[in-house]
This record gives C-alpha cells, structure tokens and sequence, in this order.
C-alpha cells in the first residue's frame, strides 16, 4: 500500500450531464497523491462518466474540478490537465500503426525527442511485456496484447493519475490474471496515484487503498477498503461488497460494546453501539461463517445456531452453502470441506461465527 | 458488324500508338478532374469533419442534405453553374464560362458532397471513444483532429476516389458549362459524345476504353482498401 500524499485532486458540487440525465452528482469528492482507489458499483452507476470527467473530457454543468489546488478553467487549462492524467479504455483502442508507434503516441504529443522517446517506449513495453511485438503491427495483436499495448501506452507518459476504466473486463482470466499482475507491480513500483473502475470487488480489493461505491451517479460510500468491505453503510453497498447475509432484527440487551439482537426466534451477539429496543440491521460476510457437524463449545465465538443446508452453488474454487437456522445465513466452504462434512441439501449442521463478524449496518 | 470490329481495331491502333488527340484528351481531363478533387478534398473532408465532431442544431437536416447532394445530376449542376457565370449572371464579371476553369467549378460542385458524405461516414465509423482517447493521451483538438483524419486515412481514400470516379465520368455539367472545345474544354466523355454523334466510332472506343480503365483502377482500390481490417 502507498503512503497517501497531500490532496491531488479535487472534485466540489459537481454536477454532469449526459444528454438529458444527470449522469454524475459529486458534492465533494478527494484524491490524495499515491492514492489507489477502486470505483465499484453496477453497469450504468456512472462509473466511466466519473472518469471521463476526471480525465478532463467532460464538462461539467455544475461545479469544478481542482488539481494540485488550482481550479481548471481554460480550454488550456485542461489541455495541460490532460498532460499529466491519462485514461485506459475498456477497449484498447490503438491507432492502425505500429506497437511501437501506438506506444509512443503520448511522448509524440508532448514532443519529446526521438532518442528519448525510443527509451521510454523500450521501458513501458518491457513493464508491460510487449517489448517483443514493437515493430508489430496493431492489427495483429491478440485482445490481450492490445490491452497491454494500451496500458504500455499510458504509463510511457508517467502520468500523475492513471484512470483505468475496467481495463480487464474483455479478457479472458489468465491473461486478466498476468496482466493484473503487472499492473499491480508497476503502481506499486511507480507510486502512481490511480482509480480502477470495475464491477469486481475482489479485482478493486487487490489494487486499491479505497474503495468508492457508486449508485445511480452518486457515491454512496467511499472509504479504506476493509471499512468499506466490513462496514458498509446501507444494504446496497452490503449486496456488492459481497455481504450475502444481512439480518434486521431488534435489540434485546447491551452492554459494554456487545448487543443482542432478536432476529425472529433467535438471538445474535454482535459488537458495537446500539440501544435497547431498537431495530437494527446486520450483516454477516460468509467467508467468517464455520459450518460444523457438532456445536463448537470451546471456541470464542458466541454465536452458534442449528441450522439446515437449503442450497449449495459453485463459486469457483469454493462453495457457497445456503442454511436456515431460524433465519437465512450463507456460508463459504471449500470442496473438501463439503465432502468431510457430508454436505448436502436438507443435512442438519452447526453454524458458528463470533460476534465481531457481526457487523452493524444501519441504524 | 464490321463497322464495330473495324472501330474496336482502329481504337486500339490509336491507344497503343498514343494518339496525339487521343493523348492530350486524356491528359486534360486527368488535369481538370484531378484539381476539381483536390478542391473537392479540402471542402468535403472539412465538412465531414465538422458533421462528425460537432453537435450542432439542424446536424440531420443538414447531413441529409449533404447525402442527397452525393446523388447530384450533373446536368442540374451544369445549368445552375452556367446560370452563374453567364456574361450577366451574378459570377459574369469573372468571364469563366467555356474555360476549363469552369468545368473544375462545375466538377468541384459534384464532387463535394460526395467526399463530404463518405468522409463523414468514415469518420463515425472510428470506435467513438477513439476520440477520447487521443484527447486523453494529451493531444489538443486540432492534434486529435489530424490524427482521426490519418486512422480514417484508407475510407477517406476510398472517398476521393469516389468523388474522382464520379467527375471523370460526368459528361452532362462539362458540355453545358465547357462547350466542348478542342484543346480547351474537350474531356473524355465529351469527345465521345461528339466523336459518337458524327459516326467516329474509333475515336469514341478509344475514349471509352480509357474511361473504362480508368473506372476499373478506381474501383480496384476500393475494394483493395474495403477488404483490410481494422485493429483492435
């Protein structure tokens, strides 16, 4: 992770437009220098519109965008901003030219002499490892080749934001695999400030320091990542960091930081502020839920119920169980663990997770 | 049937030893064609620029009206060009009429369009982020303009050879504004309308062979250039 610098960049009541709709609405919105932020929120949520206007191709009809302090006004303004912030498609979108060529395209624009510009292209390209495929010609690259192309693109300027707009999304999952790799590397390397717009949590949650979550042009959390992940403020950001167990239920006792919440018959433990008698909803990540075949007596957790399994789905390299135990709660478990425990549709289990990883969601 | 076999012998005597008339012809309307598309060039790729980058009220009148203008009657064009620069016309003071000026003006006026709409269309057929993406790599507008003009450089080829194909062709605006005149005004399909008319079928083969071949070149490019694919 890097360490975060002063603000870079700064976005205050802004208001964008695309046709008709209101497409973005940001009443403050902050990028501090180093800053690595994962924008995440579903198709149409406004994602690429934030960073179309914050790679200064849209204007606002409200509002103003800040950088390094300065407020950008002028045409001119914006074309020196856009010197120095630099977007990654989607799609690669190279020109029908030589890698080579496409590569150095930015160093071109900013005249910057051949004998340099070939340097930096060498070097972008090797990060990027297309340095093999220089005198090839665009058309003949392989989708993901494109795209590294196009990264090795962006980063050969050595821009001071690099704003990525779900650059892996239309490739395949080893290469999204590799190429997350060398990305990762070269922010890491570079200290880079950036945003990653995507709609996969796990791929914001390797790059990212923050997390910003979208909602129909509004960011309706932004903040470090485990905050966000663990904490998050309504039932739409629980849903899309992945929260598959949210619980409303009414407070029966508390104290000292540990409540109890009523939720139907049963009672949950769970840790923070709240008073007697209110309602109150929880959430429960189902990677902290531990299915067993007996209660587990010795271990801290305080929160064990007896439960159903009502339904198993893949999800990759694990398996997602569903149980009623009163109430709905969704557990991870690995293949082998489903086939120790005997797990099928209708077997009664054991459900344990401790109060900690019972986290509040609104009050 | 003889008078054909005869005409298609005695225009291929005429080709193959480079006929002096046959030659200076040729050569006319290659120069009076060629400098119509060049103008055409500047006038229709700006235009097509400005459609595809611009949004603007009246944008749909006015690229109907640029498509309608690719089907332009050349004889329409010849009268309204005529009308313009007779002796007492609004253009009379320039004395144009009947110079191979005329038929450039003439020629330009029906290429226009032609390279108008197809560059227009070349441009909107870019990927419509491709813009952005040259704005965002640091260009200025002018910059990224050049540069959408170069990666559409091939339709836009296709566009000039469209509109040159269209004006080498045309034979009713150049009799009208041109008149037909030996060593002036005479081009290709003017010859071969008068050399026809008196009978002179050798003479008109000629000239339509070379017309022919010269429509084949183009249309050959074109699909050469239509065929290659886009990267990615």
């Amino acid at each position: 992770m890097n360490t975060l610098g002063p603000v870079l960049l700064e976005a205050e009541n802004l208001e964008v437009y695309r046709g008709e709709t209101l497409a973005l609405q940001l009443p403050k919105w902050t990028l501090r220098a180093g800053e690595i932020m994962g924008l995440i929120g579903p198709n149409g949520a406004g994602k690429s519109t934030l960073l179309l206007y914050m790679a200064g191709l849209l204007a606002p009809a409200k509002g103003h965008l800040s950088f390094e302090g300065t407020i950008l006004q002028s045409t001119g303004d914006f074309v020196a901003y856009r010197q120095r912030v630099t977007l990654v498609f989607q799609e690669p979108l190279l020109l029908d030219t030589t890698v080579e060529e496409n590569i150095g395209v930015g160093l071109r624009l900013r005249g910057i002499p051949k004998a340099e510009r070939k340097v930096r292209i060498k070097e972008s390209a090797e990060r990027f490892g297309v340095a093999h495929l220089l005198t090839r010609h665009a058309r003949e690259l392989s989708g993901g080749e494109a795209q590294r192309t196009s990264l090795a693109r962006a980063c050969a300027v050595k821009p001071q934001i690099l704003l990525l707009d779900e650059p892996f999304s239309s490739l395949d999952p080893p290469t999204r695999e590799a190429l997350q790799q060398d990305l990762g590397r070269m922010l890491r390397d570079t200290g880079c400030t950036a945003i990653l717009a995507t709609h996969d949590l796990m791929e914001a949650a390797c790059f990212a320091d923050s997390l910003a979550v979208l909602r129909a042009g509004r960011v309706v959390q932004c903040g470090p990542v485990g905050e966000v992940v663990n904490h998050p403020i309504d039932e739409f950001v629980a849903n899309f960091v992945g929260m598959e167990t949210l619980l409303v239920g009414v407070v029966r006792g508390c104290e000292s930081g540990l409540f109890t919440l009523q939720v139907g018959n049963q009672e949950i433990a769970g840790t923070g502020d709240a008073t007697l008698g209110q309602e109150l909803t929880v959430g429960v990540r189902p990677e902290n839920v531990t299915i067993s075949l007996h209660p587990e007596g010795e271990t801290s957790a305080r929160n064990c119920f007896a439960g159903r399994v009502t339904l198993i789905t893949s999800r990759g390299p694990f398996l997602k169980v569903e149980l009623d135990c009163g109430f709905f709660l969704s557990a991870y478990v690995t293949s082998r663990s489903r086939e120790e425990l005997g797990l099928a549709v209708g077997r009664p289990v054991f459900a344990t997770f401790k109060a900690t990883a019972v986290h509040l969601i609104r009050k | 049937m003889d008078l054909i076999w005869e005409g298609i012998k005695e225009a291929l005597r005429l080709l193959l030893t480079l006929d002096r008339e046959v030659l200076s012809i040729t050569l006319l309307s290659l120069a009076l064609s060629g400098l119509a598309t060049l103008v055409s060039l500047v006038l229709g790729v700006s235009t097509g620029v400005i459609l595809a980058l611009n949004r603007f009220p009246g944008k749909r009148l006015v690229i109907s009206l640029v498509n309608t203008g690719m089907g332009l009657p050349p004889v329409v064009v010849g009268l309204f060009v005529s009308m313009l620069l007779w002796r007492n016309g609004p253009l009379g003071m320039l004395h144009l009429l009947y110079t191979p000026m005329a038929i450039v003006i003439a020629q330009a006026v029906i290429a226009t369009p032609i390279i108008a709409g197809l560059s227009l269309a070349a441009l909107q057929q870019l990927p419509s982020n491709l813009r952005l993406q040259i704005l965002s790599l640091g260009a200025s507008r002018r910059q990224m303009i050049w540069m959408l003009i170069k990666e559409a450089r091939l339709p836009l080829l296709a566009a000039i050879m469209a509109g040159f194909g269209g004006v080498i062709s045309e034979v009713g605006a150049s009799i009208m504004v041109g008149g037909n005149i030996k060593g002036s005004t005479r081009v290709l399909t003017t010859a071969t309308v008068m050399e026809t008319s008196k009978g002179n079928f050798d003479m008109a083969i000629a000239l339509s062979v070379i017309l022919l071949l010269l429509a084949f070149a183009v249309n050959a490019a074109l699909t050469h250039i239509q065929q290659r694919r886009r990267p990615r």
